[in-house]
């Protein structure tokens, strides 16, 4: 089979929905990381055996031979991409009654089986429960996770089988790339861009069109587009989601792209921790090729198009473009200075654009569904919706996807159902902060509630978008620690190349861990107030100028929770060990007197077999006594 | 001026002209902006970040990694910049063990000077210095990776300029380092000791090895007689280290020096060269008229040699066989004093004066000795002798100038340009032109002069033409050779030098702050050979009597015995070998296969496969042991097969099969 | 394989696998990164006669592959063990409390950051940032399982079943 006119594409998607509607229920059970995690491929498994058992017909594949004679009923079980909520996972939906069963284990497949299956009841046991009205929740629609958010590139990603083309075609998928080939020269098509609003979703919120026009307008005829998909970012995976649960949309991106600058080859790069993302998007680009989306004159046009799915190979600052490009050289991935920038002179010296997952999952329906319709979504100057990895101390942690402009208080409080201790037990105030854009973003607080989300109201506060990590913290986090923990990351993941990065952060790291272990002065915090700012001005990449973000806003924000640390000696939150107080348990000292000849300052007192005490006004926090106890009746200062 | 074209500098207003970057510029503008990674010849890196300044409407850019562009405000120093500075030395400094005053780069390190010019008179940071082991394995240099900023300079010296890549980052964050593959040691991986890496290092992380403590030990030995020999290339920058311009020549006064530090004798390694031109041309000649593979390499450098004997097994029959002008010169006067002072051999202790790093290693190469005795003992560069001047307490501005001593200080013009690129060409070619057509037509030999990397030129000496190519720089070396091997291009002789520029840039003078400095040095050569009545090798009279007392004629015997030597293949990577095949009983015959890239490129993987196959195909995996290694070092006759001590070159499976099969049965 | 078969057999078998990868990458040393992927999972680490194996036949200088194994984290130059335990430390895991788990892991294996590995080669203890499946944090890999909600006391759980079934015969 060849895809390479409208109408075939619009064959092969219609015939699929034909298949579809002769089934009579489809089961689609979540196959994203965390649900596996939880066990959904046995569950998948369970389904597949149960309904079999039970007399039903089963198929787990549509295929194409059946288009002839469809045969009629059966139930097909599918698999998904992650559908956000993998806390509640593994999630079943039984279509088309559009029921949600959570934590669904392979011993319940029976029973919905039997219920939903066959006699369309619903098992009130296994759906989401509302803990504010108590009351369970049938679908999506109902359930408060998901009723602010408006997902709009994740769309499809939790219910169609990422690995089948047919399905994506069957949603209308690849009519965009078509139209872009085939009825759009590449200067419109960087026009549209432009026109769309549409901006970088890979952290800078640089404007997609602008960088299509700047590497259309170079004279070399190679060019190459890459598609970013090394989420570095440790506490974010929606790109992770995006190429898991709907790989084609992605690939239609890039083909944009590829369009819009006329590149002939293009690249995936995938973060190496990703395996299944691998495996989809080869799969996806395999599947593309074999029906000739991929390859030469695609719809057409004259234009060829090749691409390769590149697994990195564990280095953060891989995400940045001039690294990643080094990395796809075959050398070590280490960022050059820009200018020039990749658009002039990327991979092979060549013009290259890089967008990211996001970014290339949003151009196809940019162009499906018309750049008013995306400019209605969101706000002026970040049109569009933005995924989120919500986690921390928040009730309901996933991936959302909201319209830019929502409020951090509707995605906290409202989606995410309000923070809560480290149990996961809700609270009802202690909030803290926010940390968004993982190492490289900013802090917000309870001033920053009702801050719209987008990209220019969060630079204004010294915060930024980023990749979209947003982890949610409550008053029992140290705020300091959290910074040593960022500063900890990007030491660790800083290439070593350009000395104020390298040695700064080390430095950086240092000074934190002079604070959280009491060792800190007032001087300690302006000595890492003036490198941060070094840092931040004279790093050659991003990684090393944005390092400093976290500490610099926290130590704005929660300034006097530093100078606790270093004035006091005291951890506010209690969370460095450090400046934690000894205190002898009276359970457990049996009053043996050895903290007693520990203690260098006689800070301890106690007679012999009596529980002993230790007097806080002398105390210097050394930790001997705690060392010295052979019955651990001593906790706190560990140095 | 083009108004529009102009950028401000601190207020002084500058036009833009062809500069690379805004920071040629701002150089252009007077301006010495502290840089430890940005270097003229090599590509632009943006690491250490000194170099940023202040653009209006941009805030702060580093100037190494942006084009002028007209209209710009810059400024250069400013108190945020001068911060940022200061913060960039100190964390270098935190992490560096400051040894300053035992540090042999003390006088010319970057590091220490800009900690100076910045006024740090405090390190706020903590120390994060860590320990390294010093890598004291080559004759020529030695690495102190303690003392290294990780400015990259080194690194891309080696793989961009020279095509070596001997060196190179291994890590990555706090841990990055400069290193050989795998942690080796320098001496064990694919170095050619050019020395230009330690000729671009900031610090002493990279410095040459100094001989100085055996000279002055050999100075201070009432029994020895030491000699010196001073190459061309070292006279015409010694003087810059006393406050001389560069291309200044000091023979006089470092020939006064040296006798004065108790040297016996001062010679002219010129005398070497116009011995080596001597050979060279009837080589040259002989191959020519014999119809014998051409072109004709020169050999005076050893860097390039060594480089040639690693990566170009099959033009090594296209080296001359010439020894080096040092070497040349080391062996006659080890042949000739002995007898005409009336001392041993074994007392007499010949230092060679050298602009690089690569004749050190060359003067303890094996061949180079007769016994235990090197032709050439010691290897002393140029900015050693002006320590040693100094240690000494000698005030240079005092010295009166002396001459050089004959016999062995004479030479003809042709000797002396050997240290520029160029000169050696134009030596030969004054010669053979001398010697074809005595006194006719002035042939254009100045036209193999220059500049740039790679030079080609067509000379007419009677009927015949000849096309000469001069290189210097390896990566150009390497891409002629791939022309030649190609059979794109045809020479009938090349010249090669490793140092770009030629000796006068060699890692043994004082750092070339600029390529200009380079040129003056040069300048300092063409003057001095003008200034001298002989111009051709053979008009050098003490030469020709040389050859009647010693060496007969060129391409004699005797000439052979002491001026001519061979080459062979090296092996670039020590110490690894694959065991593919272990005999369990830790006994067995054991086959060894190469896998360099000589005998890769021949055919070794699919020997290997076919041979492990056919041992597991013969039940004998009890009975053979299969090991690969890289380079056995008969590169061009691979793929090369050993078993016990025999050596099979131009293996196949059968001859492999055969020689296996019957080890086992016997 | 079968286990009878000779150890050395599966060394020259390795070689083998190492000039397929080599060939189906079509000696283009711009695919390096690629083709130490394909070697490390051969090896399961990164030898260094290998590794110069792969310079000589892609034509780099051997630093230069050296210093691109040396870079990313995803090469390893000393074996690691049957059980490769990758705890997650990124931002979610870490609010998620993974430090405990990681103590607890270490204590019981006798391992560091230092020394991630155990003498016998059976477990190499790392931390990675973020797996992904921040949603379940705090994680832990255990080889290509994903393990999520873990405890420092699921996490020994899960430790002492692979020791069980190691020790069987
Ligand atoms: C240290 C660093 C890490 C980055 N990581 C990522 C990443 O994981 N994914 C991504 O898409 N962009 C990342 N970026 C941003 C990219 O460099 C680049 O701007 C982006 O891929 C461009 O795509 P966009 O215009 O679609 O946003 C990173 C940047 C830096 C400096
Ligand atoms: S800022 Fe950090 S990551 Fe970026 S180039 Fe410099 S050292 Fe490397
Ligand atoms: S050492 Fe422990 S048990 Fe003994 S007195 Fe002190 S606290 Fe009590
Ligand atoms: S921590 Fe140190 S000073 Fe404080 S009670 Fe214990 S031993 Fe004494
Ligand atoms: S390298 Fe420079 S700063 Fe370091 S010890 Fe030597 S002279 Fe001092
Ligand atoms: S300059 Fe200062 S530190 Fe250096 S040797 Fe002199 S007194 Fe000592
Ligand atoms: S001496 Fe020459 S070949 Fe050796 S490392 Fe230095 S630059 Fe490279
Ligand atoms: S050895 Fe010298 S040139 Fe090389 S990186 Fe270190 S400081 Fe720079
Ligand atoms: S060019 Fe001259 S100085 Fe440089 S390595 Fe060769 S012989 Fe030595
Ligand atoms: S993996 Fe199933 S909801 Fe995320
Ligand atoms: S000279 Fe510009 S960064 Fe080093
Ligand atoms: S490569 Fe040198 S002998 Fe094989
Ligand atoms: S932070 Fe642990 S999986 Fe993302």
């Amino acid at each position: 089979m060849r895809l390479g006119t409208q109408e075939e594409l619009q064959h092969a998607g219609q015939a699929y929905a034909a298949m579809l509607e002769h089934c009579e229920r489809r089961v689609v059970v979540c196959a994203g990381t965390g649900c596996v995690a939880n066990g959904a491929l046995d569950v998948y498994k369970s389904f597949c055996l149960g309904i079999e058992t039970a007399g039903l017909p089963v198929l787990t594949e549509l295929k194409r031979e059946a288009i002839e004679a469809p045969a009629d009923g059966g139930v097909f079980v599918s698999r998904s991409g992650c559908q956000g909520f993998c806390q509640m996972g593994p999630l079943v939906t039984v279509l088309p009654d559009n029921t949600l069963y959570t934590r669904v284990k392979p011993d319940d497949v029976r029973e919905i089986i039997d219920a939903t299956l066959r006699t369309g009841q619903v098992v009130t046991r296994l759906l989401y429960l509302d803990q504010r009205h108590n009351t369970p929740c049938r679908g999506v629609p109902e359930i408060p996770f998901y009723q602010q958010q408006h997902r709009f590139v994740l769309k499809s990603c939790g219910s169609i089988d990422p690995e089948s083309l047919d399905e994506y075609l069957s949603s209308g998928g690849y009519s965009a790339a078509q139209r872009a080939y085939t009825e759009m020269v590449p200067k419109e098509l960087c026009e549209l861009m432009t026109r769309s609003g549409l901006r970088g979703r890979g952290g800078g919120g640089f404007p997609t069109g602008k960088k299509w026009e700047l590497a259309r307008l170079q004279p070399n005829p190679q060019k190459y587009v890459i598609c970013n998909g090394d989420e570095g970012d440790p506490g974010a995976f929606m790109d992770r989601s995006v190429m898991e649960g709907n790989p084609h949309s992605v690939l239609e991106g890039l083909m944009i792209a590829a369009r819009a600058i006329r590149a002939d080859k293009a690249y995936v790069y995938v973060r190496a921790e990703y395996p299944l993302a691998v495996k989809r998007m080869r799969k996806a680009v395999a599947d593309a090729e074999r029906v000739g989306l991929l390859g030469d004159n695609i719809f057409g046009s004259g234009q060829r198009l090749q691409c390769e799915v590149m697994e990195g190979a564990g280095a953060f600052v891989c995400g940045e473009e001039t690294a990643l490009i080094s990395s796809i050289e075959g050398k070590r991935g280490m960022p050059h200075p820009k200018p020039p920038f990749p658009a002039q002179r990327g991979l092979w010296d060549k013009p290259t654009v890089i967008n990211n997952v996001e970014t290339l999952a949003t151009v196809p329906l940019i162009l499906k569904n018309g750049v008013e319709a995306f400019l209605a979504l969101g706000t002026r100057r970040s049109p569009g919706t933005k995924t989120f990895a919500l986690t921390g101390h928040v009730a309901n942690t996933g991936l959302i996807e909201v319209p830019f402009g929502t409020t951090l208080r509707q995605v906290v409080c409202d989606i995410g159902g309000g923070v809560t201790n480290d149990a996961g037990e809700p609270l009802s105030t202690g909030f803290k902060a926010v940390q968004i854009g993982g190492p490289s973003g900013g802090c917000l607080t309870a001033d920053n509630l009702d801050l719209s989300l987008d990209f220019d109201s969060l630079t204004g506060i010294g915060a930024m978008v980023g990749s979209g990590g947003l982890v949610v913290m409550n008053e029992h986090t140290c705020m300091v620690a959290m910074a040593r923990f960022f500063m900890q990351f990007t030491q660790n993941e800083s290439c070593g190349k350009c000395v104020l990065c390298r040695e700064g952060t080390k430095q950086m790291l240092m000074l934190l861990d002079d604070i959280v272990t009491g060792k800190g002065t007032l001087e300690t915090l302006t000595l890492l107030e003036q490198l941060a700012r070094a840092v931040q001005k004279g790093s050659l990449c991003g990684l090393g100028k944005t390092a400093p973000n976290p500490v610099l806003s926290m130590l704005k924000k929660f300034r006097s929770e530093y100078e606790a640390h270093v004035v006091d000696k005291r951890c506010p939150a209690g969370r460095c060990r450090a400046l934690v107080p000894p205190d002898i348990s009276a359970q457990k000292c049996k009053g043996c007197g050895v903290c007693l000849k520990a203690c260098a300052v006689g800070a301890i007192r106690g007679e012999r077999k009596h529980v002993h005490t230790i007097d806080q006004t002398l105390c210097v926090r050394c930790g001997a006594c705690v060392s010295a106890c052979k019955l651990g009746a001593i906790s706190g200062a560990q140095l | 001026m083009n108004n529009a074209n102009v950028v401000e500098i601190d207020g002084r207003t500058m036009s833009i002209g062809d500069e690379r970057n805004l920071f040629e510029l701002i150089r252009k503008a007077d301006v010495d902006l502290p840089t430890f990674c940005y270097h003229s010849e090599l590509s632009v890196y943006g690491a250490c970040r000194l170099c940023m300044v202040e653009v209006e409407g941009r805030g702060l850019v580093a100037s190494c990694s942006l084009s002028p562009e007209p209209g710009m405000k810059v400024r250069t120093h400013t108190e945020e910049l001068r911060e940022l500075r200061r913060i960039s030395i100190e964390l270098l400094l935190a992490n560096h063990e400051q040894a300053c005053p035992t540090c042999v780069k003390s006088a010319s390190c970057q590091l220490q000077a800009l900690a100076r010019r910045l006024g740090i008179q405090k390190v706020r940071f903590k120390s994060t210095t860590r320990p390294h082991a010093v890598d004291r394995s080559t004759p020529y240099l030695v690495r102190e990776p303690h003392k290294c900023i990780l400015c990259g300079d080194c690194v891309r010296m080696c793989s961009e300029v020279q095509s070596v890549g001997a060196i190179g980052f291994a890590n990555r964050g706090a841990a990055v380092s400069v290193q050989p593959a795998f942690g080796k040691d320098l001496a064990e991986v694919a170095c050619v000791g050019c020395g230009q890496c330690a000729s671009v290092c900031p610090t002493g992380a990279l410095a040459p090895r100094s001989e100085v403590e055996q000279i002055w030990g050999a100075l201070g030995d009432k029994r020895k007689t030491v000699v010196a020999q001073i190459a061309p290339a070292v006279r015409v920058a010694l003087g810059e280290l006393f406050g001389l311009p560069a291309g200044a020549n000091a023979i006089g006064q470092a020939v006064a020096a040296l006798k004065r530090l108790g040297f016996a004798h001062v010679y002219d390694t010129a005398f070497g060269a116009d011995l080596t031109v001597m050979e060279e041309t009837h080589e040259f000649l002989k191959r020519k008229a014999a119809n014998e593979p051409l072109p004709l390499f020169t050999s005076c450098c050893p860097a390039w040699v060594r480089f040639a004997e690693q990566y170009l097994p099959e033009l090594v029959p296209n080296l001359s066989t010439c020894k080096s002008p040092q070497q040349m010169l080391g062996a006659v006067l080890k042949a000739q004093l002995p007898q005409s002072l009336g001392i041993a051999r074994g007392d007499l202790v010949i230092v060679a004066i050298m602009p690089c790093t690569a004749k050190k290693g060359e003067a303890q190469l094996p061949k180079f000795r007769e016994g235990n005795d090197a032709d050439v003992d010691h290897v002393l560069t140029t900015v050693e002798l002006a320590g040693m001047i100094e240690a000494a307490g000698l005030r240079w501005e005092r010295l009166a100038p002396e001459s050089l001593e004959m016999p062995f200080g004479s030479k003809s013009g042709a000797g002396l340009i050997f240290g520029s690129t160029g000169g050696v060409s134009e030596a030969v070619l004054r010669h053979a032109a001398h010697a074809q057509s005595k006194g006719a037509a002035a042939v254009a030999t100045k036209s193999v002069r220059g500049e740039a990397g790679m030079r080609e030129t067509e000379v007419h000496v009677g009927d015949a033409t000849w096309r000469f190519a001069v290189v210097h720089g390896l990566a150009h070396a390497r891409r002629l050779a791939e022309r030649i091997r190609r059979r794109e291009v045809h020479y009938d002789f090349v010249e090669v030098m490793a140092c770009p520029g030629g000796c006068v840039n060699g890692a043994g003078n004082p750092v070339a702050k600029d390529k200009a400095t380079r040129t003056l040095r040069t300048k300092g050569l063409y003057d001095a050979d003008t200034m001298l009545e002989a111009h051709v090798a053979d008009e050098n009279q003490h030469l020709a009597a040389c050859y009647r007392d010693l060496l007969e004629a060129p391409g004699s015997a005797r000439a052979h015995a002491l001026l001519h030597t061979h080459y062979q293949h090296r092996c670039r990577l020590q110490g690894e070998t694959l065991a593919l095949h272990q005999a369990p009983s830790g006994q067995g015959v054991s086959v060894n296969v190469c896998v360099g890239t000589g005998c890769h490129v021949r055919g070794a993987p699919e020997l290997l496969r076919g041979l492990l196959r056919a041992v597991d195909a013969e039940g004998l995996t009890e009975n053979v042991a299969v090991q690969a290694s890289f380079c056995h070092e008969n590169c061009d006759r691979g793929p090369v097969l050993t078993i016990g001590d025999q050596v099979i070159t131009r293996c196949d499976l059968a001859k492999a099969k055969k020689a296996v099969f019957d080890a086992v049965r016997s | 394989m079968s286990q009878a078969e000779p150890a050395f057999v599966g060394e020259g078998r390795r070689f083998q696998r190492v000039c397929d990868i080599l060939a189906l990458h079509q000696h283009d040393p711009a695919r390096l990164i690629p083709v130490l992927q394909a070697v490390q999972h051969e090896y399961r680490y990164l030898p260094a006669e290998v590794m110069a194996y792969v310079a000589t036949a892609l034509h780099l200088p051997p630093a230069h592959v050296y210093g691109v194994a040396t870079f990313y984290s995803h090469f390893a130059l000393v074996p690691k063990g049957k059980y490769v335990v990758r705890l997650c430390d990124g931002t979610a895991c870490h609010v998620k409390r993974s430090e405990p788990i990681l103590q607890a892991l270490r204590q019981k294996l006798r391992v560091s950051a230092a020394k991630p590995t155990t003498p016998d080669l059976m477990f190499t203890v790392e931390t990675v940032s973020c797996l992904g499946a921040c949603g379940l944090a705090p994680v832990m890999l255990v080889n290509d399982t994903v393990h999520g909600q873990v405890t420092p006391e699921a996490a020994l759980k899960i430790v002492d079943d692979l020791l069980t079934k190691e020790e069987l015969p």
